[in-house]
């Protein structure tokens, strides 16, 4: 038998998706939607926060989302609550989202109907983080009663998201959320990773939030002629 | 855990390279991994094995090599190692770290192939 060769070869294992997620993000932009996704342990809040982000960024801008589940509709059926057009993805025993079935989701959607498109992954801090949706601004939720060293847990996440978002900022006190130790601890995984904090229940920082995301969006500054606008 | 997924992206990308080169069989595959691809070492051999079961990998080995965490660090104006995940910081100095340059790393890099 002869000997084997070694042949190089130089190739991403996630190529196929990197380059799903690579159209979608020149759709996006093309259409001028600007595209979020969340990404955060189950029971972080990313769909109260979801909810209140649809309702009072859809009184402005034309929005909607995907969101992605294990095996229930629950979400989809809270966030339509806030009006905005709402897809769900279900997964199955997949514990991530992947750019081809953020694809799929989109089939017939019209994306210049849109200003912002926002993605829920499935509540997960570990598989989400190989996958590139297509997304503009990828948003790390963690919420106070799950402790201060969540990011020390999981650096990686932290590593593919571009912004730490605190959720349930009313409990802080109640469940003695140290601050400083979950600052530090962010940024000592992601040096100058921005943070915000909000309460989706009392609507503090919500609006910090939506002045970052405006600030950010292109369409903040050059509203499309059809924007829905009071 | 993602790996199986990641496991078989791994064979279908390592079976159409093998055919790239008129692969008659495939020894072994080697892949270079980063601690920032998301990707557990021992969870990705595991599922390797069950993804080659019935594909023309079948029985071919993984071969891992680790590409460690690099930043270029500002202050050093070198490409250091960081001190650690949970202290993102360049090795050397401690400056933090925000410019990563090895580490993210999900590659085939060689296939051990029969022609």
């Amino acid at each position: 038998m002869s000997e084997p060769r070694l042949v190089e070869v130089r190739r991403n294992v996630l190529r196929q998706n990197d380059v799903l997620a690579r159209e979608l993000r020149e759709r996006f932009r093309a259409a001028g939607v600007y595209t979020v996704s969340l990404v955060s342990s189950p029971g972080s809040g990313k769909t109260a926060f979801l909810e209140k982000t649809l309702s009072r960024m859809g009184q402005r801008h034309r929005v909607a989302a995907l969101v992605g589940d294990l095996a229930t509709e629950n979400d989809a059926a809270r966030l339509r609550r806030s009006l905005a057009p709402v897809a769900q993805i279900t997964t199955g025993t997949v514990c991530h989202l992947d750019a081809s079935m953020v694809r799929g989701a989109l089939e017939g959607w019209r994306l210049d109907e849109l200003d912002f498109l926002f993605i829920e992954n499935v509540g997960n801090l570990v598989c989400p983080s190989s996958y590139d949706l297509g997304e503009e601004l990828r948003l790390v939720l963690l919420s106070v009663t799950e402790g201060e060293d969540k990011p020390l847990k999981y650096p990686t996440i932290f590593h593919t998201a571009d912004v730490a978002v605190i959720t349930k900022i009313d409990l802080a006190a109640a469940v003695e959320f140290d601050w400083d130790a979950a600052l530090a601890n962010i940024q000592a995984v992601r040096p100058q990773m921005p943070v915000l904090r909000v309460s989706a229940k009392t609507g503090e920082g919500m609006d910090e939030w939506q002045g970052f995301l405006e600030a950010r969006a292109p369409v903040s500054s050059a509203p499309s002629g059809g924007a829905v606008k009071p | 855990m993602h790996e199986l997924s990641i496991a078989i992206s791994l064979i279908e990308s390592a079976e159409e390279e093998a055919a790239r080169h008129h692969a008659t069989g495939v020894r072994a595959v080697h892949l270079r991994l980063g601690p920032l691809a998301g990707v557990e070492k021992d969870a990705l051999l595991f599922s390797y094995e069950l993804a080659a079961e019935g594909t023309s990998l079948q029985g071919s080995r993984l071969v891992i090599e680790d590409a460690p965490v690099a930043v270029f660090c500002p202050v050093c104006r070198e490409r250091r190692p960081v001190r650690s995940l949970q202290s993102f910081c360049c090795a050397t100095c401690d400056t933090p770290a925000t410019e990563v340059v090895q580490g993210r790393e999900l590659e085939v890099i060689a296939l051990e192939i029969d022609s």
